[in-house]
């Protein structure tokens, strides 16, 4: 996945010459994960360059080059160091275009690796997927697999509004179904492995079913669509799996027509439960869903603790833990 | 070593509040034409002296005097007394609708008006200011239509931010001035960043940023500090001390480093610190950073020492937390008065000229309110729509909002 979206970037830098990649060990050594490498020796120093540790900084200055005519796709190097920069994202960039009535635009794409499966301890393991979505103005993209991964940073760059792009770092190197004591099956052995060569997009508002089924929706992102199959395959059920991809603008169309379908849902991520995004699935369906509902709405997420670094696969929703909650919602 | 005893909490106060005898002999003022102008490739570290001391041109007599002095023709100089003149008497008529109820909230520039007024006319067409919520001299410097601000102030049907920014929040693109936030400091690091991507497009282009000596605490001014040191941006680093931060005065914010200016040195940053109520120093200065900045030289940073001599905002009342006479002591006197007697000096002007002046002010801006109002005031006539709120968000309204708009039925 690691290599799509610097296939991403490089298209897109390829392609126009106003979009410029910036952050920290970002320019010369190419990013801590390596998201970056080559961009600067091959688009000059202009063009890709090293950032001071300072995120606040690396924000507001995008805002500001965009507001120049620029489109600035910057890396936050972990999603747990961006709150540094949160007054700039949700009160620069998310409300330049509405309070200047467009007189000036932020079309500023902010990546940074989400999520835990890393022994990262508290400090690199966040999901802070909600604290975006909860924000009027900017949209909120989790990739699943690398070809997603491309086709949704080519369409957050050439987007004219500001584009949080979530990463989760556990999928960089390949899926991950939560049983962390399995060996890694790398991304060129799977089939969303493939990457297709050149521009391509993946449209922003668009979920994908993941796999069709009919007893029970599953609504899941990121990392956790893999948990999500394991658990599907593990228990049985007849689950379909909606992968999200964007969590703003949501593709509630789909979802509902599911959950419509199944009359049951089950709602899964990492990150922590109470104000979790799963709170907003849950009451979307709830009434949008309502008379089709045969069960109530269950959620499964990371534990309302901070991510722990040796218990981290206690924390962890895992396989066991959907699995239970597919079978309670399934009235077993 | 002796015992140095338990330790001591510090909390800086100003000088004098409220009922004691406005003092600003603390306040060195050095004299007229007394601080040396470098070239603009300066070594900023040769120019150190220059964030300590203030860079003055107008003397006592009215003339203008030493090395940053002779730049600006008379009718230049009439231009920015008629430019000055005209924010206050907006201010004035502002204040008042406030107080009438025809706005919610008012900031007017009692004062200030040299700062962003010589300003404005020392940057090209082209240049980006990052202004804070008492910059309007840059508009009102620049042409933009007094009419096009009133109508934003009074949030009404011609509002061209269609009711969603508080008073004074401009923005305009066409004329060089920022959306104004309404946070502080955001927009110090944001013009940094403008300025990069000017420099990165190979553009000619510079940018200005403007703070308040309070706001310099903030994180994102020292974010600012540091993009701009490193990336050499072509950007002006403005600080105007207006000795107030609504109730807290600058030492709260400066602490021990003497002044705003020096903020910039550990940076490498050419740091000047200047008579903000002296039009013609404002405007050198201004040139001089502006011509540093186009030149590939980087960043300057310029501190205007003026004095907010009104409240802060409509909200505030200021003889709670400082002497009601401590306006007129200020040293550096008002910069109206002091370019009014400068021309004067020059032949140039007169005190019935000046009245004239005034009177004919007042009576375009007094026009211009009256079309305003004919397009509605906050809680009369023509306003935005229900439906403007739902819109402008993103550049395509998303499902969700398009469904919250229904059902609030516009």
């Amino acid at each position: 996945m690691i290599e799509a979206i610097r296939d991403a970037m490089d298209v897109s830098m390829g392609r126009d010459d106003k979009v410029v990649v910036f952050g920290e060990d970002v320019g010369f050594f190419g990013g801590v994960f390596r998201c970056t490498q080559g961009l600067q020796a091959k688009y000059g120093k202009s063009r890709c360059f090293d950032a001071p540790i300072n995120e606040s900084g690396i924000v507001g200055s995008a805002i500001g080059m965009a507001a120049y005519g620029l489109k600035p796709c910057v890396e936050i190097q972990f999603a747990d160091y961006m709150y540094p920069a949160y007054d700039q994202l949700t009160q620069e960039a998310a409300r330049l275009r509405y309070r200047s009535n467009g007189d000036f635009t932020c079309p500023i794409v902010v990546r940074m690796p989400t999520g835990g499966g890393i022994f990262g301890g508290q400090t690199h393991s966040q999901s802070p997927e909600a604290l975006f979505t909860h924000v009027s103005g900017l949209k909120t993209v989790v990739p699943s697999n690398p070809h997603d991964a491309k086709g949704l940073l080519i369409a957050a760059i050439e987007d004219p509004d500001p584009v949080i792009f979530l990463e989760p770092k556990r999928l960089y190197n390949g899926p991950f179904d939560g049983h962390h004591d399995r060996p890694v099956t790398p991304w060129s052995k799977h089939e969303l492995g493939e990457v297709a060569d050149g521009h391509y997009t993946v449209p922003l508002g668009k979920a994908a079913i993941r796999r069709a089924g009919s007893a029970l929706t599953v609504l899941a992102y990121g990392t956790m669509v893999y948990v999500a199959q394991a658990a599907v395959e593990e228990t049985g059920i007849d689950a379909e799996i909606i992968d999200l991809r964007t969590l703003l603008p949501l593709d509630l169309d789909t979802i509902v027509a599911s959950v419509k379908k199944t009359g049951r849902c089950v709602i899964v991520h990492e990150a922590t439960l109470t104000s979790g995004f799963g709170a907003e699935l849950s009451a979307l369906v709830q009434e949008n869903c309502f008379y089709h509902l045969e069960a109530p709405v269950a959620r499964v997420a990371g534990w309302d603790t901070p991510y722990p670094h040796a218990q981290e696969w206690d924390y962890f929703p895992g396989p066991a833990r959907v699995g239970r909650a597919l079978l309670e919602t399934m009235g077993a | 070593m002796a015992d140095a005893g338990m330790l001591r909490f510090h909390v800086p106060e100003p000088e004098v509040r409220p009922g004691g005898t406005p003092d600003f002999s603390n306040v060195p003022i050095p004299k007229a034409g007394s601080v040396p102008r470098p070239e603009i490739d300066v070594d900023p570290r040769i120019i150190r002296d220059h964030a300590f001391s203030i860079i003055r041109v107008l003397n006592r007599n009215g003339e203008a005097v030493g090395p940053w002095a002779g730049l600006l023709s008379s009718d230049e100089l009439l231009t920015g007394l008629r430019h000055m003149m005209t924010l206050r008497t907006f201010d004035a008529r502002m204040q008042m609708a406030q107080r009438q109820g025809k706005t919610s909230f008012y900031m007017q520039h009692l004062g200030e008006e040299a700062v962003a007024c010589a300003f404005r006319k020392a940057l090209a067409p082209g240049d980006m200011n990052f202004p804070t919520y008492r910059q309007a001299g840059l508009l009102i410097a620049d042409g933009y239509p007094m009419v096009t601000m009133m109508n934003q102030i009074y949030s009404n049907e011609a509002d061209p931010l269609k009711g969603r920014q508080l008073p004074v929040m401009y923005s305009s693109k066409e004329h060089g001035f920022f959306s104004i936030s309404g946070n502080l400091a955001t927009q110090y690091i944001q013009a940094v960043g403008w300025a990069m991507a000017s420099a990165i497009s190979n553009d000619s282009r510079i940018a200005a940023a403007w703070i308040g000596d309070g706001s310099t605490a903030e994180s994102d001014f020292h974010s600012a500090l540091v993009f701009a040191s490193t990336y050499k941006a072509p950007v002006v680093l403005n600080v105007v001390n207006n000795q107030w931060a609504i109730s807290t005065f600058q030492g709260i914010a400066r602490g021990g480093s003497g002044t705003f200016a020096a903020r910039g040195l550990g940076f490498g940053i050419p740091s000047l610190r200047v008579d903000g109520n002296d039009y013609l120093a404002v405007r050198a200065v201004a040139k001089w950073a502006a011509e540093r900045a186009r030149s590939n030289l980087g960043p300057t940073l310029v501190e205007y020492v003026t004095y907010r001599a009104g409240a802060h905002s409509s909200s505030d009342d200021p003889s709670a937390y400082r002497p009601k006479t401590e306006s007129d002591a200020w040293p550096l006197g008002d910069p109206i008065v002091r370019l009014k007697n400068h021309l004067i000096a020059l032949g140039v002007w007169s005190d019935e000229r000046h009245a004239q002046a005034e009177a004919e002010i007042l009576d375009t801006v007094i026009a211009a309110q009256k079309e305003a109002e004919s397009h509605g005031t906050l809680h009369a006539g023509g306003k935005p729509s229900t439906r403007d709120m739902f819109e402008g968000l993103y550049a395509e309204m998303p499902p969700h909002l398009r469904r919250q708009r229904q059902q609030a039925g516009v």
